[in-house]
């Protein structure tokens, strides 16, 4: 009887350590991460061909979607507004929803799954195939020569995509409201400049994006450095990434905004 | 993939991101016009505020020549103390009325300016002594439903 409790209780706690182990292991790898990064700013073009892979590669899938979410906002915001005779406010509705959650928000959760991905893809099969073993090998350390570019680049492409977004956002707005409805384009300008705040909101939209960046390439390194060296193992670490850095953009985007736009 | 090419596409995305960023300020922000230059502030004393918030408008005639900075409670008079601030490229007469209105009927709040005559001009940190307070939507319903009670009173 008591043999069986203990064995239960086993059960519980195995979960929880194993998690909570794993959890440091993740902070321990950030805080290498930071550690090494000063010799791959040394050697900015590992940046920049990580930049590529990550930023450039996902300018199609930001722009497009960035285009497509302001026009449906236009027609929504539009739809919603003019029932109480405030269709002029669309520029701001479609601006501040933008700037502050969507834009840094949807395009952290396109990053996630177009770019974090692939990073973890691209990590874990080369650590399937031996090769960090052979950089080690070869007195070359992996995480400055192939984890730290690859998490610097996602951390500055990161916020250039956002702000694309929304920029596209509001031009997608702009083409609704203004060119397919007939708003008046000057108040439909006019507002949004009236309303939207730079450091109380477009700042605040980059600081977010930021700070997605950081979370999305983070677990995206993490997990294909951690994934098992099999296929099925980097296959897991793949889906792993993208459901844990939507989950965790989700979870950061709720902090941000009550610490952020609290109040007035 | 070449090295110049890569350094095309990388330099090119950098530039778009950051024209972006730009017309979000610029376009969107208002961050050219709305910086304004100096200002100098003013103290008015309000009975009521009714809704006015931090960083609404200061309006003359209309065109926004401020912003609200500060809003504090006066706990001597029991008045709340508004903050104005003001562009420094407008002067106001002394006896300058300030009055909180509405733009529109459920609009936001702001503060509105109607000039006096004095040929004296306000200095920084003086306090604007004429002043009415925000119209409250509630009150005015109230006065209006006691003089109609009042007004059937009369009638029998």
């Amino acid at each position: 009887m008591l043999e069986r409790l203990a064995s239960m209780l086993r059960g519980l706690g195995r979960p929880v350590v194993d998690h909570l182990w794993r959890l440091g292991y993740a902070t321990r790898f950030f805080a290498l991460i930071l550690l090494y990064s000063g010799t791959s700013f040394r050697r900015l073009f590992l940046i920049f061909r990580e930049i590529y892979s990550s930023g450039v590669r996902s300018l199609i899938i930001i722009l497009v979607s960035g285009l497509f979410v302001g026009m449906v906002l236009g027609l929504q915001g539009y739809d919603t507004l003019q029932r109480f005779g405030a269709s002029d406010a669309l520029g701001v509705m479609v601006a501040l929803s933008l700037v502050r959650e969507l834009g840094p928000v949807v395009a952290g959760l396109l990053f996630a799954s177009r770019a974090g991905s692939a990073i973890t893809a691209e990590i874990g099969l080369m650590k399937a195939t031996e090769q960090l073993s052979a950089m080690e090998m070869m007195a070359v350390n992996p995480i400055a020569r192939v984890v730290a570019p690859r998490f610097w680049a996602g951390v500055i492409s990161m916020p250039l995509l956002a702000a694309l977004f929304s920029a596209m956002g509001v031009f997608g707005g702009y083409l609704v409201g203004v060119k397919m409805i007939g708003l008046d384009e000057g108040a439909f300008w006019s507002q949004m400049q009236a309303s939207v705040d730079f450091r109380e909101d477009i700042f605040n939209g980059i600081i977010k994006s930021a700070v997605f960046g950081v979370i999305v390439t983070w677990i995206a390194v993490f997990e294909g450095y951690d994934a098992k060296p099999t296929a099925e193992g980097v296959s897991g670490a793949t889906t792993r990434t993208v459901v844990t850095s939507s989950l965790a953009i989700l979870a950061a985007d709720f902090v941000l905004t009550a610490l952020m736009f609290r109040g007035s | 993939m070449n090295r110049l090419t890569l350094d095309l596409w990388v330099g090119l995305f950098v530039a778009i991101g950051f024209a972006a960023i730009l017309f979000l300020a610029l376009k969107v922000g208002n961050l050219g016009a709305a910086s304004v230059s100096e200002t100098y502030v003013l103290n008015a004393k309000f009975d009521n505020i009714g809704g006015l918030k931090v960083r609404a408008p200061i309006k003359s005639a209309g065109v926004s020549v401020g912003r609200v900075k500060e809003i504090k409670f006066d706990p001597q008079s029991y008045q709340a103390v508004v903050v104005l601030a003001i562009d420094g490229r407008y002067k106001f007469p002394r006896d300058t009325f300030a009055n909180i209105r509405t733009s529109g009927l459920l609009g936001e709040q702001y503060v509105g300016l109607s000039v006096g005559g004095d040929p004296e001009m306000f200095k920084s940190g003086d306090s604007v002594k004429k002043t009415e307070s925000a119209m409250v939507l509630e009150d005015l319903i109230g006065q209006f439903i006691f003089s109609k009670a009042a007004e059937g009173n009369t009638k029998k």
